[in-house]
């Protein structure tokens, strides 16, 4: 189970440049790496994530196994009307997570 | 005179043997940080496919001495109006050492308004990092900044 979180500005007036900060709970493997036992960890990127704001899609990021773990991604956006934000990104194993929060516009 | 350039021979060649250890020990060091240094061409061509590119106009903040390559928090900034007619399309972020080069690629368009993102990346060793942004026009601009690593992600075997 993937567990994220998103935040901006608790105002917000239409028109503005929102900072949106976005943390996703992913262990990004990078597949270097070994557990305790000596076994290689296999490769679990998240593929891509893909943002949208009142269906309007506003960030696509393709990370690779060169995101830290818990991948955290700050960008910014034009809010103009009070709209439901949604992340959607998918991993090496097929494992989506859908993030959905509603941006309040004053 | 025979046995004089004998000697010059082997002076010579003692001399050879004494520089090889340090001719082989930075090729050594560099397979322990996880593979080769990528050139700036070899690590921006495969993108910018010789369209222009110009080091300008971005930003590019991270910090110069990270002390754990595990996370290393990175800004790129590009100077940009992010209009419908000129704006920033993709953000690559390139790194130099890294087994997977592109560590991540943003897909930007004007409903961002501002051509600034921030993330956290993995770094192999100490390298520079390079932010290759694409314009809406197709030409690139770019930033690169070396950054020190002390403890690199990749060798840790925890």
């Amino acid at each position: 189970m993937t567990i994220a979180r998103v935040q901006w500005p608790e105002q917000i007036a239409a028109g503005d440049v929102v900072k949106v900060r976005l943390l996703i709970q992913h262990p990004m493997d990078t597949g270097y790496l070994q557990d305790l036992t000596g076994k290689l960890v296999p490769r679990n990127v998240i593929r891509q994530l893909t943002c949208t704001l009142g269906g309007q899609e506003v960030l696509r990021v393709q990370p690779s196994s060169g995101i830290a773990a818990n991948p955290f991604f700050e960008f910014h956006l034009r809010a103009i009307q009070t709209a439901e934000f949604r992340a959607e990104w998918t991993d090496d194993l097929g494992v989506q997570g859908v993030l959905t929060q509603t941006m309040t516009v004053a | 005179m025979s046995g004089q350039g004998q000697n010059r021979r082997q002076g010579l060649i003692s001399l050879l043997l004494m520089g090889l250890p340090w001719c082989l020990r930075p090729a050594q060091a560099q397979q322990m940080n996880s593979g080769r240094l990528l050139s700036f061409d070899a690590m921006v061509q495969p993108w910018v496919k010789g369209a222009r590119l110009r080091a300008q106009d971005v930003t590019l903040n991270a910090p110069i001495l990270a002390e754990n390559g595990s996370l290393v928090p990175v800004q790129v900034l590009v100077n940009s109006p992010m209009t419908v007619q000129d704006h920033v399309t993709h953000v690559h972020l390139l790194s130099q050492r890294n087994p997977v080069t592109q560590m991540a690629v943003f897909e930007l368009g004007p409903w961002n308004g501002r051509a600034d993102i921030s993330t956290r990346v993995r770094l192999a060793g100490t390298q520079e990092v390079v932010a290759l942004a694409r314009l809406s026009n197709g030409e690139f601009r770019y930033a690169r900044m070396e950054i020190i690593v002390t403890e690199s992600a990749c060798v840790d075997a925890s």
